[in-house]
């Protein structure tokens, strides 16, 4: 609610840019939020436009890979669980999407530069969902480590993007759970169900450690990011965090996690781990995943498929609105 | 491994007459749930993701405290997911309609009209049931019912009286599933045996026809004329879709039997 | 049919104007209670006035996170610029009188 959309003008550099920057660096630097209408270095706009698309598109697209077992759940109330699921990441696509409208694009351009590949999603959701236990493996690992960069966000620069987040975390907060469930009621069943849990954390530990991004020596964006207070915690930070809550979880599954080299380190008060396969993200990221071209092709389609039916909606609105104008008249 | 002992006992013939009443209302509704989430994540729209998650999610709802019930009438024993799960295709007793595909967004959204129109008329009749249990669902599964027809009645206005594209598509979305509505105002035996629990079929017919006809009017359609129509889904003879739908649902949950979940 | 005039008055199918694609943009706000005011939630895309209603309940309130939604057009909300923030709230910054903290008040009184 922004309100005169003339977020492009705030594009235009003039002379009072150097006032603004300034106005802009106290507000950052006494921890405020940004918000739409305020003056904004253009650098600032383009990075959160990338970040909020890319995280919106992330939770469309992870809406495929679990949803393709919405129709095989194996009881009734998993399968309305795993609904209400997919449904609240499609509703954070939304919140997400209206936050990033606030910088001024539009959705629908969102949408293509998605559909055109110039835009990107989390890599995590081009692996496939091969099993149900995958299901819970998502829910425990993929949401488990999505949260933990969520909290972190929810004290973004950008207002609109930090309420977003806030109101995402609140929902979040019940798939981790159910995955966390599903693979605790797996891994204590039979010995078919044990062996499914344990499979899927093989596949699903990795990529999901790999959501927090490159290692911090390699991460190019993240020290502008976190000096604009859009970023609040580095990727090897996070990351950490997440190996040191997981291992615990992981004891009461009575589930292993597949590396080798995880064991506490009393010096650092941390768990250590294994390297991470960095080559196979870059690979993965740049379109040689096991699904990419699988999901690319589906989100393509349905949004085809679904031209018509938008257009018919605003066709009907505008005669809608040419009859109001015509009764008001006669 | 062996089945639960459970599956094999259902009989469906053997069912007290209110719980194959409950079996056949949680049957429609489970199916249409089923045929719903299918559109997750493909709608034209991602408001609309949302609007069809939730109306497959009150369906859903509805079907498990309908089966429950089945199950319980019965007395063996059988849970929800035994009747979900364990019934082969001519177990079950849901009418044609719900269990065809999906088809384009208009299809659906016929199906919706159709469909939701009738829940409407039968929900708002059962709340006055003599079967507690029932009449209580009744008044919840109401208020549901009344936003799906809502619901489907904002869209099938939208696309009949929308584009060319839309309007061809609307109508023929219509002639696809109307040869589907004689079956739900059929009397059957089950219902007329329970004339103080069960809605009449009959009888919610003509409240039906006057809120959808008006609907059509309004999306300038015409109500179609088929010359052919399905029969026989309450007693278990059903379209070569439904197999297609089961073998998906039921295949995990069998593949393990006796597990929990 | 009449054409479409130039500038329809409350036409929220007009949007945000014609330079936007696909649906218009509508802002959301909800009554989490009685007693309470309705607040900003957030925005969502919808055709008309109906389906921004049905979409926002949809969207919105999944959690019983409301009793009553408003809806309206983003093109109708008209902000006061930041450029003139100053103007506009600054004076009342040096105005503290208005506020009951102000005012000192002998100990032992009660109920003002
Ligand atoms: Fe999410
Ligand atoms: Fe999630």
């Amino acid at each position: 609610m922004y309100g005169n959309h003339d977020t492009e003008t705030a594009l235009v550099p003039d002379e009072g840019d150097s006032e603004r920057q300034a106005e802009f660096d106290a507000l950052i630097a006494d921890d405020q939020r940004i918000e739409p209408r305020d003056w904004m270095p253009d650098a600032y706009r383009r990075t959160l436009i990338r970040q909020v698309a890319q995280h919106a598109h992330s939770e469309i697209i992870g809406m495929q890979p679990e949803g393709n077992w919405i129709t095989r759940a194996p009881s009734l109330r998993r399968k309305a669980i795993l609904i209400a699921k997919v449904q609240d990441e499609g509703g954070h696509g939304l919140y997400l999407y209206s936050a990033c409208e606030t910088l001024g694009v539009d959705r629908e351009d969102l949408l293509d530069r998605l559909h055109g590949g110039r835009q990107k999603y989390s890599s995590i959701f081009n692996y496939p969902a091969l099993t149900w236990a995958d299901v819970g493996a998502i829910g425990w690992l993929v949401d488990g480590a999505a949260i933990m960069n969520q909290v972190a966000l929810c004290r973004c620069s950008y207002g609109p993007y930090a309420r977003a987040m806030i109101r995402i975390c609140k929902e979040e907060s019940f798939h981790q759970r159910q995955g966390f469930e599903i693979l605790h009621t797996l891994a204590h069943g039979t010995p078919a169900q044990k062996e499914m849990a344990q499979d899927a954390v093989n596949r699903f530990w990795a990529p999901a450690l790999m959501m927090f991004g490159p290692p911090d020596d390699a991460s190019p964006h993240s020290a502008q990011s976190m000096a604009w207070g859009i970023k609040r915690f580095s990727n090897d930070e996070l990351r950490q965090r997440f190996v040191d809550m997981s291992v615990p979880q992981a004891e009461v599954l009575g589930l292993s996690l597949p590396d080798p080299d995880l064991r506490w380190n009393d010096e650092r008060g941390h768990y250590d781990s294994g390297e991470l396969d960095w080559d196979e993200f870059a690979r993965v990221i740049s379109g040689d995943g096991p699904c990419n071209a699988q999901r690319m092709s589906r989100r393509i389609r349905a949004h085809e498929d679904g031209a018509w039916v938008r257009e018919a909606a605003q066709a009907y609105a505008a005669k809608q609105a040419a009859r109001t104008l015509e009764v008001a008249a006669s | 491994m062996s089945p639960p002992a459970v599956t094999s006992a259902l009989s469906i013939a053997a069912l007290p007459a209110t719980a194959k009443y409950a079996l056949a209302l949680g049957d429609d509704a489970l199916i249409l749930g089923q045929r719903l989430g299918e559109w997750i994540a493909d709608a034209p729209q991602l408001e609309e993701d949302l609007a069809l998650a939730n109306i497959s999610l009150d369906l859903i709802g509805q079907a498990r405290i309908l089966l429950s019930y089945a199950g319980e009438l019965e007395g063996a024993g059988h849970t929800e997911d035994d009747l979900a799960f364990w019934r082969d295709d001519n177990q079950f007793r849901n009418v044609h309609l719900v269990e065809q595909p999906n088809g384009d967004f208009a299809v659906t959204m016929a199906r919706q009209l159709v469909f939701a129109s009738y829940q409407y008329e039968l929900y708002r009749a059962l709340q006055d049931s003599g079967d507690e249990a029932l009449a209580a669902l009744a008044g919840k599964a109401f208020k549901e019912v009344s936003y799906h027809r809502e619901h489907a009645r904002t869209w099938v206005v939208r696309l009949g009286d929308g584009t060319e594209e839309s309007h061809r598509r609307m109508q023929a979305g219509l002639e696809a599933v109307w040869p589907g509505v004689p079956e739900l105002f059929e009397p059957d035996e089950v219902s007329l045996s329970l004339p103080s629990v069960a809605a009449d079929p009959a009888g919610l017919e003509p409240h039906w026809a006057r809120f959808v006809d008006g609907v059509l009017a309004e999306a300038t359609l015409t109500r179609p004329t088929p010359r052919w129509r399905s029969r026989g889904g309450r007693s278990g003879l059903h379209t070569e879709h439904l197999g297609h739908l089961l073998a998906p649902m039921q295949h995990l949950h069998r593949s393990h039997p006796g597990a929990s979940w | 049919m009449t054409q479409t005039p130039q500038n329809p008055a409350p036409n929220p199918a007009a949007g945000n104007g014609s330079d936007r694609r696909g649906w218009p943009l509508w802002e959301v706000f909800v009554r989490a209670r009685r007693g309470l005011a309705h607040q900003h939630v957030g925005s969502l895309h919808a055709p008309d006035a109906a389906l921004a209603l049905q979409n926002a309940r949809d969207i919105y309130t999944r959690r019983s996170e409301g009793v009553s939604i408003w809806v309206v057009p983003s093109s109708a909300i008209v902000a006061s610029s930041p450029q003139e923030k100053d103007s506009f709230f600054d004076p009342a910054l040096d105005k503290a009188y208005r506020h009951p903290t102000f005012y000192d008040i002998p100990e032992g009184v009660e109920h003002l």
